[in-house]
């Protein structure tokens, strides 16, 4: 009898769609946090696989700091429609307006670490015992340490140090009332495995990704886009360039790359040839040597 | 999309050994000369590796990620590392090589195909390292590669190298492991790693890199005893789809095709597999890791947890299981007549220990008989479970996926052991 097997994409495929049914029946009211991002919209794909003819059983909730890149809203809501998922929408605007937090001040505002509180109060507010998230382990070494079912405390809080064994693929989402999971069904695929998944399934992605021309300014070595969020300070200078975002975020934290890439071709050509990591551009990472590590036990994504 | 060849285009290995063997300065070599390393990555490293004072750039610093870990240079938990070459895709558990974070190490090796052993030239393989070597054969895994690490310390000496290869035969012959392979490195220099090294003429093997491409790892995935456990139910409430019963899983084993006889259990009903579905694409056949929905000619009562499998090929579906079991809570020990949760498949039982029969000593791979009152943190055992319902399983040596159990206290919640049947 000859061996079996499959190709690595329809391994990881496989593998997510499982963890994807495992969240299905293991919880009683999941999310699935959808920011715009080629992440969690190759999980949303994914879970639209897993559960056909049926719909997802999953809302779809996007933390909306309100810093938003338009072709991101546009994007967002046409593919809730698409996929017939219901869109939930948290709002830093009015964990702010309602005094949970405070704006920050200094040169280089970020709404980011505010959505922590939004995202845990959302939870909170409508009874969500798991929030899947798009995160894969590669993108940042604190991330590579993570579970695929990812305990969180009654304060939303993770415990790096005292993380449950995960064995095999026998998860195990048993909580006390109040505490919830995180789940990563992308632990395992890296940068190059989501993009190559992109081109081979078709999926259509916000034309952020895709090499445009755009008004932007140098800070700390990235490069941002102008925008009403995002102003240069003095000597810093605005020009018009052929970039792409490498990852999309709050518009505040998120930098543009120089590049031509304007088809998936392109795109996966560049990220191949790539010397630095898709969240090099991401300025809320750069804070200290552990920033991702500290958000993550506060409750961040 | 699925092809047939002997190779797997993904491989997943573990590393380890005992604290300090060079486990994460190998993996760090292994991205950075496979060039899977990022400019920025490496920025930061430097800029750590020269705020403590180090001399050289420290490559552990790429996956001891958690602040606690580069505090105290050690690794706690697995990290996950991913890295690629032309021939296959690599996932790497880094695991720790401390005695109490044993069970991060199990976390990482229950999942992978090979194990990587680390041994320092100067010492040969120390408890943790035999430890680890029983618990990767332990936990089904075929292939070892141990690497005598740092030969730079011993001048790149044979005879140093070779005592090391008698002392883990020795001990490894005991052990049940088809395939152990041999390799002197310097991790910290990239000698073997990569490319041959220049500093040692007398090694007339693979770099290890060059190992991982080819060694061959098929046939472990079951492909005789077809078992479907059953995730969910789809069922649609739509117009378009009114009729349809689908049901949800992941192939544990064996091949299934449309027509083939099947039964459910634990009804025991059976009928013919009507359709294999990935979404909108009918499927052939499907086999292991393929996730699909399966439609049945008859409507039978199938739910979560229960099992579709051939007639002529039942899983075993009795309610007293012996297993190997590693504990892993710092707080209770496993005792006769304790009770927890346990989790098989996409099952879930209680069950009650009926019987401790005997600890194994790590070191001996004696087994600890009479008196055995329980087994605490880290330890290994074998144990007899009654289970509130049958588990449709089979033993561990056939089928990973369908022999392997994990149990939960029911009280925290907390993953409290690992185990596997017979």
């Amino acid at each position: 009898m000859p061996d079996y097997h499959v190709d690595h994409l329809t391994h990881l495929e496989a593998e997510s769609m499982f963890v994807l049914r495992e969240v299905a029946t293991q919880f009683r009211e999941p999310c699935l946090l959808f920011s715009g991002g080629k992440d969690s919209i190759c999980v949303a794909h994914l879970a639209y696989k897993a559960f056909w003819p049926a719909r997802m059983p999953f809302r779809l909730l996007h933390v909306d700091t309100g810093h938003n890149f338009p072709e991101t809203i546009e994007y967002r809501d046409a593919f809730a429609e698409k996929v017939g998922a219901r869109l939930l929408v948290g709002s830093v605007e009015e964990s702010i307006r309602s005094g949970r937090v405070n704006e920050e001040t200094g040169p280089n505002p970020s709404r980011n670490a505010l959505q922590t509180v939004t995202l845990l109060d959302t939870i909170e507010e409508h009874g969500f015992d798991a929030a899947i998230g798009g995160a894969r382990r590669d993108e940042e070494k604190a991330r590579a340490k993570e579970r695929v079912f990812s305990h969180r405390d009654e304060f939303g809080q993770w415990d790096p140090k005292n993380q449950r064994p995960e064995l095999w693929t026998l998860f195990n989402g048993r909580m006390r009332v109040g505490e919830h999971f995180r789940v990563f069904p992308l632990s395992n695929w890296t940068e190059l495995d989501v993009w190559r998944y992109v081109q081979r399934e078709e999926i259509e992605l916000p034309s952020l990704y895709f090499a445009h021309d755009r008004k932007v300014f140098e800070r700390d070595g990235s490069l941002l886009a102008e925008t009403e969020f995002t102003r240069p300070s003095d000597g810093e200078r605005v020009e018009t360039r052929t970039v792409r975002f490498r990852t999309i975020g709050d518009v505040t934290c998120t930098g543009a790359v120089e590049s031509q890439a304007s088809s998936l071709e392109d795109v996966i050509a560049e990220v191949a040839a790539a010397r630095k990591t898709e969240r090099g551009t991401r300025a809320d990472d750069r804070r200290s040597e552990t920033s991702m590590e500290d958000r993550k036990r506060q409750g961040y994504f | 999309m699925t092809t047939r060849n002997d190779e797997t285009p993904m491989l997943r290995f573990f590393t380890a050994g005992s604290v300090d063997d060079g486990k994460s300065t190998l993996i760090g070599r292994l991205m950075f000369d496979t060039k899977t390393i990022f400019e920025d990555q490496l920025e930061a490293v430097e800029k750590s590796s020269k705020k403590r004072g180090d001399e050289r750039l420290d490559l552990a610093l790429l996956t001891d990620g958690l602040r606690a870990e580069r505090e105290q240079g050690i690794t706690i938990d697995v990290a996950y590392r991913y890295f690629a070459t032309p021939r296959r895709k690599f996932i790497v558990a880094d695991t720790p090589g401390h005695v109490q974070y044993t069970r991060n190490m199990v976390t990482g090796a229950s999942t992978a195909q090979l194990a990587i052993l680390l041994a320092d030239a100067r010492k040969g393989i120390l408890e943790q390292t035999r430890r680890h070597a029983f618990i990767s054969t332990l936990l089904g895994i075929k292939n070892i590669v141990v690497c005598v690490n740092k030969m730079d310390l011993v001048d790149w000496s044979e005879d140093a190298f070779d005592a090391v290869v008698r002392d883990v035969q020795a001990f490894a012959s005991k052990l049940d492991v088809s395939n152990i392979t041999f390799i002197p490195i310097s991790a910290l220099h990239g000698d073997n790693v990569i490319e041959r090294s220049q500093n040692m003429a007398w090694y007339e093997g693979p770099s290890l890199l060059y190992h991982l491409e080819h060694v061959h790892v098929g046939g472990e995935t079951n492909l005789v005893d077809a078992r479907f456990p059953v995730q969910t139910v789809i069922r649609p409430h739509s117009d378009e789809w009114h009729d349809f019963r689908g049901y949800a899983g992941q192939v544990q084993g064996g091949v299934f095709k449309p027509g083939d006889e099947v039964v459910a259990l634990p009804s025991g009903f059976t009928t013919r597999i009507e359709k294999i579905r990935l979404v909108d694409r009918e499927l052939d056949e499907a086999f292991w890791p393929m996730s699909v929905v399966m439609t049945l000619e008859d409507e039978i009562d199938i739910s979560r947890g229960d099992m579709i499998a051939k007639p002529q090929n039942r899983p075993e579906a009795d309610q007293d299981l012996t297993l190997m079991v590693c504990w892993f809570s710092p707080n209770k020990p496993l005792q006769a007549r304790s009770r927890w949760a346990v989790r098989h498949t996409t099952q879930e039982a209680r069950a009650i220990v009926q019987e401790l029969h005997y600890k194994v000593d790590v070191n001996s791979l004696h087994r600890v008989e009479g008196n055995v009152e329980s087994l605490q943190l880290n330890d290994i055992g074998r144990v007899t479970l009654r289970t509130s319902a049958p588990l449709f399983h089979d033993p561990y040596r056939r089928n990973r996926m369908t022999g392997s159990v994990i149990l939960v206290d029911e009280l925290t919640n907390e993953t409290v052991g690992a185990g596997m049947i017979r």
